[in-house]
């Protein structure tokens, strides 16, 4: 347990270095970015002069250099400043939209696990069945659907046509009060709180948006799992242990499954990343307040701030992704492991 | 259980932060009684429709975001204007007309009490004297006093950037105008007589801030109580903010005690942001909602006429779409190669195609003299190839030339198709245009303050209806959206004579009709078409337009 604990901290702090990094770059990368948030801000009919005056409200008219030290020590103390865009903190507005991105995607993930893996197993026992043609033609429908087009569609058949689905209004429709905010989780603080109707009326809203994503992050997960499945099972130690007389079930589950799980898992991890900001679209047909959709807001007006908070969560994001990952290899192949290294 | 019992639960709070209602969820559900969630209501929940959410709840989608509850601060986006309408209250507003086709808008022609319940012009018509009305009160309950005024006139004129520009715009400029006589009189000292003043008291700008309230929250750092009032307006308005949350929604709650007009006939309205306009049509057609606010030309066009919904379209006054060659390119420093480029524009596929013909055509005048001084009318221009040909020839230029065509990518969805038409038209008299796209971060600073883009679409629109108004923005020189760099000595004299001139002023009308003319005779700027503002609603009654294009919702009310 020590030892496993020493690992983390060990991992910890090589992650820091990749974060100074990113806190460099990104700061570069959007002042790199073509416009001017002076213009852009001064609005509508802004003459020379009071553009610059909003140049310097917003400390653009400082050198670089001195641009970043600002920026760095304000990162330092846990400010990341305050997104023109939005008019709020940026950390405030990552502290409410993290949590909208992340329930949304970890049920579409949850939920393609759960379609993905099986299906996938199932295919690689049982190559050019019935089942595999089925895992093949719902990959092939997954990968070449793009989600915008699946989340109107869904939207047009199960709200519009057939009016069972709530109205695409975002987390909660407005009839409902938002649950005290505890994880930022909808469905977790409404549990908490007891309030079961808003629960429900929270997760009505996730069905449509989670489904739409995991028709999306099903091909890759359950093409992963085939292709690791009939690798397993054409090894040779799947041969022995058949040849030991081992039942087909232990054969299965104990000796391939567990094998072929490691790049399924690295597969999950990188589908997990992936779609947190690559979901914008269905962010923008559902109106999910979600992190996507602020970023790519933030991009389009240059609101430096916004953008470079939005990098950094998801630097850190993925750094603590990485190691849950990494651990998760030695749970499942004890003999990974990182103190050697 | 009734559907009405319902109606006054729905909104989410937003807790510890930092909102002016500070209302306990617990409470507020106790409060509102046990039809708020009884369990009855549950499985209506599922699909309820704004029309069963009862009288009393307006829900409007809107497709950008507010980003803050105070219009005087740097990077306040337009959609937050709204606030400043609903929630603050101004000397004055404007009066209302019934258009043509039987919808509302707004009278620029009409000033009415707000704040003021009467003024008079003294001093040689040198000073504006207000009188504030008696029972005049915040939402708060103290009472509005011409300290605030002064306090928040001074807040406009100081802040700078766009407030300060803009009443700038009405000969507001410094603090030392603005004058308490007594709590109930205001004067306004004028540095120039001008009929813009009047006028420019009733855009959103000059809101009355509750002074006692932000003074408590002032800083010596923050003199203007900007970061309190970005979060809690303080004002005197018909609505309430009783909940923000930016990128969601907003909640607009009725102020019961609404002392500058009559109280709203509704008690609620949410403004709920969906970015998808897909999505905003599917509910409107649904009726989940009751008001879309700006829809796209596209939906406008496939759902007027629709039995259950209203759209309402309205021309926006005081601005053109238009194409501008840039005189600071070589070619178009020749007036005949700018007019040639005007007849070769397909007008009529434009304004269907990129606008769905929601909005006044702007082409096709018939003489190249105006005969009245409305803004904006018909260019007298129309499609003609073989005059462009030849006007190109006659100005050296028959074997053509290439030029870039600038769009901006943040307003594709009518740039876009209006250019690939303007495009192929140009190649017919020789003219090789490539299409060029500049990001929507890009496009304000290369359009309109280096204006360094050879051809460029534009969209200028003036809040202030008066011809010379927008002459003043787009055809003088150096000014911020005369993209085109057009200097022309006689519009340089005659617009800052016409600008704070009286309308009624003999000497005004033969000076605009002289400038229109000298703008269809040069064409900087090539009018495509007047752009038009689509609201659908369902029933719903009195919706306005207003030259602000964002929802006034004090008059609305569920039929």
């Amino acid at each position: 347990m020590a030892g496993r604990l020493r690992t983390i901290g060990l991992r910890i702090t090589h992650a820091i270095p990749v974060i100074l990094g990113v806190v460099v770059v990104s700061f570069l990368l959007t002042r790199a970015l073509p416009g001017d948030p002076a213009v852009y801000f001064a609005g509508h009919a802004a003459d020379e002069a009071s553009i610059e005056e909003v140049r310097t409200a917003l400390g653009l008219d400082k050198p670089l250099p001195e641009q970043f030290l600002v920026y760095a020590g304000n990162v330092l103390t846990g400010d990341l400043g305050q997104s023109l865009s939005t008019g709020q903190p940026v950390i405030e507005d990552l502290a409410h939209r993290l949590p909208a991105s992340l329930e949304l995607t970890l049920t579409a993930l949850l939920l393609s696990c759960t379609i993905a893996i099986p299906l996938g197993v199932l295919a690689a026992t049982r190559p050019g069945s019935a089942v595999d043609h089925l895992c093949r033609v719902l990959v092939t429908a997954g990968v070449s659907l793009p989600t915008f087009f699946t989340g109107v569609l869904l939207i047009y058949i199960f709200y519009y046509l057939l009016g069972i689905a709530p109205s695409p209004l975002g987390r909660l429709d407005f009839i409902y009060i938002e649950p005290d905010r505890i994880t930022g989780f909808y469905l977790i603080d409404a549990a908490i709180a007891g309030d079961w109707e808003t629960w429900t009326g929270a997760l009505k809203q996730l069905v449509l948006p989670a489904i739409t994503l995991t028709l999306f992050t099903l091909a890759p997960l359950a093409r992963m799992t085939r292709a690791a499945m009939l690798s397993a099972l054409s090894s040779d130690y799947i041969r022995t242990a058949r040849a030991a007389g081992l039942t087909e079930d232990k054969v299965l589950f104990t000796y391939a499954f567990r094998n072929a799980l490691l790049p399924v898992v690295t597969t999950l991890g990188m589908v997990f990343s992936f779609t947190l900001g690559a979901n914008v679209l269905v962010e923008k047909v559902f109106a999910w307040p979600g992190i996507g959709s602020y970023a790519v807001e933030a991009l389009v007006v240059s609101d430096y701030a916004a953008v470079q908070g939005f990098v950094l969560a998801m630097a850190l994001l993925f750094v603590v992704l990485n190691l849950v990952i990494d651990l998760s290899y030695t749970l499942i192949d004890p003999r990974i492991g990182f103190e050697t290294r | 259980m009734s559907s009405m019992g319902r109606a006054f639960s729905p909104f989410p709070f937003k807790k510890g932060t930092d909102m002016t209602n500070e209302t306990s969820r617990r409470g507020f559900l106790k409060g509102a009684g046990a039809t708020v969630l009884g369990a009855a209501a549950l499985p209506f929940l599922k699909v309820l429709p704004a029309s069963a959410a009862g009288k009393d709840v307006i829900v409007t989608v809107i497709g950008q975001t507010i980003n803050s509850l105070d219009l005087h601060r740097t990077g306040t986006n337009r959609p937050s204007y709204q606030v400043a309408v609903n929630a603050y209250d101004r000397l004055v507003s404007f009066g209302t007309k019934t258009m043509p086709d039987g919808s509302l808008s707004y009278d620029y022609s009409v000033i009415e009490p707000e704040v003021a319940e009467s003024w008079e012009f003294t001093d040689n018509d040198m000073a504006i004297v207000f009188k504030l009305r008696p029972e005049g009160k915040f939402q708060d309950g103290s009472p509005i006093t011409a300290q605030d005024v002064k306090w928040s006139f001074d807040r406009a004129v100081s802040v700078g950037g766009f407030p300060t520009v803009q009443m700038k715009a009405g000969s507001l400029e410094n603090p030392e105008q603005f004058e308490v006589v007594d709590d109930l009189t205001f004067k306004i000292n004028l540095l120039r007589k001008s009929k813009l003043t009047l006028p420019d008291l009733a855009v959103p700008v000059p809101m009355i801030i509750n002074s006692k309230v932000a003074l408590e929250h002032a800083t010596e750092a923050d003199p203007w109580a900007m970061e309190y009032l970005h979060k809690t307006p303080a004002g005197s308005g018909a609505f309430k903010v009783a909940a923000w949350k930016p990128g969601e929604q907003l909640v607009y709650e009725r102020n019961d005690n609404w002392t500058s007009g009559p109280v709203p006939a509704v008690k609620r309205v949410v403004i709920r942001e969906v970015p998808s306009p897909a999505t905003r049509r599917a509910l409107l057609e649904r009726g989940d909602i009751d008001m879309s606010f700006d829809m796209p030309n596209k939906d406008a066009k496939e759902l007027s006429g629709a039995e259950d919904m209203t759209i309402v379209t309205t021309p926006v006054e005081n601005a053109i779409y238009c194409l501008c060659p840039n005189l600071a390119f070589e070619p178009f420093k020749d007036k005949r190669v700018r007019q040639a480029i005007a007849f070769a524009v397909p007008y009529e596929e434009v304004f269907q195609t990129a606008a769905y013909g929601r909005g006044s055509p702007m082409w096709g005048g018939t003489s190249a003299t105006p005969e009245d001084i409305a803004w904006p009318q018909k260019f007298p221009y129309s499609t003609d190839l073989d005059k462009a040909k030849a006007l190109l020839v006659e100005a050296g230029y028959g074997d053509g030339f290439e030029v870039p065509l600038s769009i901006d990518l943040s307003q594709s969805d009518w740039m876009e198709p209006a250019a690939l038409l303007i495009q192929e038209n140009l190649a017919k008299i020789g003219i090789t245009a490539t299409i060029e796209k500049i990001p929507g971060a890009n496009w304000r600073t290369a359009s309109l303050v280096e204006k360094r883009l050879p051809l460029a679409l534009e969209t200028f629109g003036g809040w202030l209806n008066y011809p010379c108004y927008y002459f003043f923005w787009a055809y003088q020189e150096g000014h911020l959206f005369n993209s085109s760099n057009y200097r022309n000595e006689e519009i340089e004299t005659l617009t800052p004579e016409a600008l704070h001139m009286s309308v009624e002023d003999p000497d005004y009308a033969p000076k605009i009709k002289r400038m229109i003319e000298i703008a269809w005779d040069e064409v900087p700027r090539i009018a495509l078409w007047q752009p038009a503002l689509n609201v659908g609603t369902r029933d719903l009654s009195g919706y306005e337009y207003w030259f602000h294009r964002q929802p006034d919702v004090r008059s609305l009310s569920k039929a």
